[in-house]
C-alpha cells in the first residue's frame, strides 16, 4: 500500500495500460513534449515515442473526430482535452458521433475511446475556464460519465474506462490532481462501471456528491462525527449509467439526505438525484431533500468571490444542519 | 359465493355505517331482497341484493362503520356454504395486509385510514412521507399528534414517541418490532374527559354531524357571502292564506307561510334566471330547473330535503311533499336523491320567533333565503303609524355567482310577490 496523488494515480494507470495494451494511445493537446498541461503525461513520450504520445494542434472537434475514427477502426484511444470547458469545441463529436455511432450503425462497429478531462473552479481561472458541465454528457445516452475522487477509485476507474468498449467521459477535477490517498501496491482492479459507493457508513443523514464534492462530504461527515452526527457519505462515481439503487437504499436507512454539487443548481446533477431520491424512497424521506450547490452566477475571478461562489465544507454543513433539525434533532 | 361491498350510495359518501341487517345468516335470498340497511352522510338506506343465494356471513356488525369497498358480508350458494375466510376479511380494501387471526372487538372499530388523515376532508396535519408511513404501521392517527418539525410538520421523531408512549400503556404491545409492526396496535381507548379546565367530555359524532361541519365550514370559507335584507308587509299573505286553506278544508291540506315563501321564490326565480345559478370551479353554471330545498332541523342535525321543479309544483303539492320529505328526514329516510340538485334554499326559523338571522350558503347554490317570525309591527301607512303583520326576509347571496343589483332586483319581486299573494300562483 502506498500513498501517492490522484495524478500520480492516472499516470501510472495510463502507463500500466499502454504497456498491456498496444492498441492504447493518447492524443491531446501539450501533452508529449510539455508533458500535459496538469502532468498526467509526464514521461510517457520519452518512454512510449510520438506513435502513442500524439500532440496535436489546438483543434478540439478536430483531434477528437479523429479519435472516433481510430476507436471504429480497433484502437483505443485516450483523448485529454485540456479542461472539460474545452471540450464545448467538440461537443459535436461527443454526443453525434461518439455516443450514437454504435446505435445509429446497427453495432457494426463499437467507439471504445476515453475522453478525459478535467472540470473544477477554484483556481482563480475565471469564468470560461472554471465550469462543470459534466451535466452536458451526463444528459447523453450512448455515453458513460465516470467521476472519481480518490487516487485508488481513479486507477480503477481509468483502468475499466479504457477497458470498456463504448465512450467514456472520465471527469477529473483541478482541485483533485494534488489529493493524495491509498492505492494497493500491484492493485489491478477493475472498478465496475454504473456502481455508487458508500464511503462512510452513517445512521443520521445521508450526504452524497460526486468528484471534488465526494471529499467535501467526506471532511463535513467526519468534521460532525465529532459533534455526535452520523452521517452517511455516498460518491456517486458514475453519473451515467445512475446508480439509484445505492443512492435510494442509503436514505431509505437514514430518511433524509443532502445533495453537494460543484454544478450549478437549477437543472443540475443534484436536481436528478433529488428526483430519483422521491421516486424510491418517497415513503421514507423525513423531510426535503436538501441540494448545495454552485451559486447562480458565471464564476468571478476575484478570490473571495469565487470561494463564496463554490460550495464548501461550512455551506454543506449548515445545511446537513439544517435538515437535521428539520427531523427534530437539535444540533448546534 | 360472492362478496357483498360496502357500496357507494352518494357522491359524498367515504364510508358507511351499517345500521341493521335484514337478512340473517342462514336466509335465502333473491334479487331485489333487502339485504342490509346502511347509514350514510346523508341518510338510511336500504341495499338490495343482485343475486340469489343464502346469506352465509355478515363480515360488519350492525353499528360498525367500515368503507366504501369494504367486504360487508357473502353470499353462497346454500345456507351453510363457509365462506372463505382469505378473501372475506373485515378489512378495508386499502390496509395492506388482512389480520392474520381474528382481533378483538375494539380494534375493528379502528378506522383504516386513519393514519392518512380524517375521511371527512378535514384538512390533514403537516407531515413528512416517513412520519405518514411509521403512523400508519403503528396504526397512530396523526390528529392525535404535535409535529416538532418546521412548521409543525409531524417527523419519525414525533411518531416514535408517540408509538413509546402508546406501548407504555400497552404492555403487551411492547414485543412489537420496532421498524415494521405488521398488525396495527390496538388505539387508545376513546377520552372520555377531556382536562381542559371546562369539565368536558366527547360527544359521539354521526355521519350527518361531519357532512354540516365540512360543508358549511367550505361556504363560509370559500364563498364571499353578502346579504339583503327586505321587511315585507304580511296583512295580504296572511289573508291569502287563510282563504286558500279554507277552500282546501275538505282535503286535509293547510298551507304553511313557508309553503307560499318557497313557492314565491320558484316564481319570483323563473323571473330572475341568474340567481338560479352555480359558481363552480372557476365556471358559471345558469340552471334551468328551479330546485328549492327547504332546511328541516332533526335530531341527527340539518338536512336540506330538495323540491324538485318547484316552480312547476302545485301549492297544494309543495306543502304535502314537503311534509312527507320533513318527516323522512326526521326518520333518517331521505334518498340522496331527494336531497342533491338544489339550486336554491329557504331556512325559516320563525318558528322560534327569530325576528330575522342571516343563513350560510349552501354550496353550490348562489343564495339562501333566511326567513324571521311574523310579528305585529308598528309602521308607516300614508302618515298614520298603524300595526301590520310583518315578517323579515335576509338574502345571503354568493358574490361570485350574483351581483349586488342582481340579488336586490330579485328580492325586491319576491318581496312584491309576497305582498301581492295572487302572483304566487299566477
Amino acid at each position: 500500500m502506498s500513498v501517492i496523488t490522484y495524478r500520480q494515480a492516472l499516470r501510472d494507470t495510463l502507463r500500466a495500460e499502454m504497456h498491456r495494451d498496444e492498441n492504447v494511445f493518447l492524443l491531446g493537446e501539450e501533452i508529449g513534449v510539455f508533458e500535459g498541461s496538469y502532468k498526467i503525461t509526464e514521461g510517457l513520450l520519452k518512454e512510449f515515442g510520438e506513435r502513442r504520445v500524439r500532440d496535436t494542434p489546438i483543434a478540439e472537434e478536430g483531434f477528437v473526430g479523429a479519435a472516433i475514427g481510430a476507436a471504429m477502426l480497433g484502437l483505443r484511444p485516450v483523448v485529454e482535452i485540456m479542461t472539460i470547458n474545452f471540450s464545448l469545441i467538440a461537443i459535436d463529436q461527443i454526443i453525434n458521433h461518439a455516443a450514437k455511432i454504435y446505435g445509429m450503425f446497427g453495432g457494426q462497429t463499437s467507439v471504445p475511446m476515453v475522453i478525459r478531462t478535467p472540470g473544477g473552479g477554484g483556481q482563480q481561472l475565471g469564468a470560461t475556464h472554471s465550469q462543470n458541465i459534466e451535466l452536458f454528457y451526463s444528459f447523453i445516452p450512448g455515453l458513460k460519465v465516470l467521476a472519481p475522487s480518490t487516487p485508488a477509485e481513479a486507477a480503477s476507474m481509468l483502468r475499466a474506462a479504457i477497458r470498456d468498449d463504448d465512450p467514456v467521459l472520465f471527469l477529473e477535477n483541478l482541485g483533485l490532481y494534488n489529493t493524495k490517498g491509498e492505492v494497493p501496491d500491484g492493485d489491478e482492479s477493475v472498478a465496475e462501471i454504473g456502481r455508487a459507493a458508500v464511503t462512510r457508513e452513517g445512521t443520521d443523514i445521508t450526504l452524497i456528491g460526486y468528484s471534488r464534492m465526494a471529499m467535501v462530504a467526506g471532511q463535513v461527515a467526519e468534521k460532525l462525527a465529532a459533534e455526535g452526527i452520523s452521517v452517511e457519505v455516498v460518491d456517486l462515481r458514475s453519473l451515467r449509467p445512475l446508480d439509484r439503487d445505492t443512492i435510494v437504499e442509503s436514505v431509505r436507512k437514514t430518511g433524509c439526505a443532502v445533495v453537494a454539487e460543484d454544478d450549478w443548481l437549477t437543472y443540475g446533477i443534484g436536481a436528478e438525484i433529488a428526483a430519483s431520491i422521491q421516486e424510491g424512497a418517497f415513503d421514507y424521506l423525513d423531510a426535503p431533500v436538501r441540494r448545495v450547490a454552485m451559486a447562480e452566477v458565471p464564476m468571478p475571478y476575484a478570490k473571495p468571490l469565487e470561494t463564496a461562489a463554490l460550495p464548501s465544507i461550512d455551506s454543506i454543513t449548515t445545511a446537513v444542519k439544517e435538515t437535521l433539525s428539520a427531523v427534530g434533532r437539535r444540533v448546534g | 359465493m360472492s362478496e357483498i361491498y360496502m357500496p357507494r350510495l352518494s357522491d359524498t359518501m367515504e364510508e358507511g355505517v351499517i345500521s341493521s341487517w335484514v337478512k340473517k345468516v342462514g336466509d335465502k335470498v333473491a334479487p331485489g331482497d333487502v339485504l342490509v340497511e346502511i347509514e350514510t352522510d346523508k341518510a338510511v338506506m336500504e341495499y338490495e341484493a343482485y343475486e340469489e343465494g343464502f346469506l352465509v356471513k355478515q363480515s360488519v356488525s350492525e353499528g360498525e362503520t367500515v368503507p366504501i369497498g369494504a367486504v360487508i358480508g357473502v353470499i353462497g350458494d346454500s345456507p351453510d356454504a363457509v365462506p372463505d375466510e382469505s378473501g372475506s376479511g373485515d378489512a378495508a380494501p386499502a390496509q395492506e395486509e388482512a389480520p392474520a387471526e381474528e382481533q378483538p372487538k375494539a380494534e375493528e372499530k379502528a378506522e383504516p385510514s386513519a393514519a392518512t388523515g380524517p375521511a371527512d376532508g378535514a384538512p390533514r396535519p403537516r407531515s413528512s412521507p416517513l412520519a405518514r408511513r411509521l403512523a400508519r404501521e403503528y396504526g397512530l392517527n396523526l390528529d392525535d399528534i404535535e409535529g416538532s418539525g418546521p412548521k409543525g410538520r409531524i417527523v419519525r421523531a414525533d411518531i416514535e414517541a408517540a408509538a413509546k408512549k402508546q406501548s407504555a400503556s400497552a404492555p403487551a404491545q411492547q414485543e412489537a418490532p420496532r421498524e415494521q409492526p405488521k398488525a396495527p396496535a390496538p388505539q387508545a381507548a376513546p377520552q372520555e374527559k377531556y382536562d381542559d379546565g371546562r369539565d368536558s367530555e366527547e360527544v359521539p359524532v354521526n355521519n350527518v354531524r361531519k357532512v354540516i361541519a365540512r360543508r358549511l365550514l367550505q361556504s363560509k370559507q370559500e364563498v364571499p357571502h353578502f346579504y339583503l335584507r327586505r321587511t315585507i308587509d304580511a296583512e295580504a299573505l296572511k289573508a291569502f292564506r287563510a282563504e286558500v286553506n279554507e277552500r282546501l278544508a275538505d282535503t286535509g291540506v293547510k298551507i304553511s307561510f313557508n309553503d307560499l315563501i318557497v313557492k314565491a321564490v320558484a316564481t319570483t326565480l323563473r323571473r330572475h334566471p341568474a340567481v338560479n345559478s352555480s359558481w363552480v370551479d372557476d365556471r358559471l353554471l345558469r340552471h334551468g330547473r328551479i330546485n328549492v330545498g327547504v332546511a328541516v332541523a332533526v335530531d341527527a342535525g340539518l338536512v336540506v330535503p330538495v323540491l324538485h321543479d318547484t316552480d312547476k309544483t302545485p301549492l297544494s303539492e309543495i306543502s304535502t311533499k314537503t311534509k312527507e320529505l320533513a318527516a323522512k328526514a326526521r326518520d333518517g329516510k331521505l334518498k340522496p336523491q331527494e336531497m342533491s340538485g338544489g339550486t336554491f334554499s329557504v331556512s325559516n326559523l320563525g318558528m322560534f320567533g327569530v325576528d330575522s338571522f342571516a343563513a350560510v350558503i349552501n354550496p353550490p347554490e348562489a343564495a339562501i333565503l333566511a326567513v324571521g317570525a311574523m310579528k305585529q309591527e308598528a309602521v308607516v301607512r300614508d302618515g298614520e303609524i298603524v300595526a301590520r303583520n310583518t315578517i323579515a326576509l335576509e338574502l345571503s347571496v354568493d358574490h361570485r355567482a350574483v351581483d349586488g343589483a342582481v340579488g336586490a332586483a330579485f328580492l325586491k319581486d319576491l318581496a312584491e310577490t309576497l305582498e301581492e299573494p295572487m302572483r304566487i300562483i299566477l
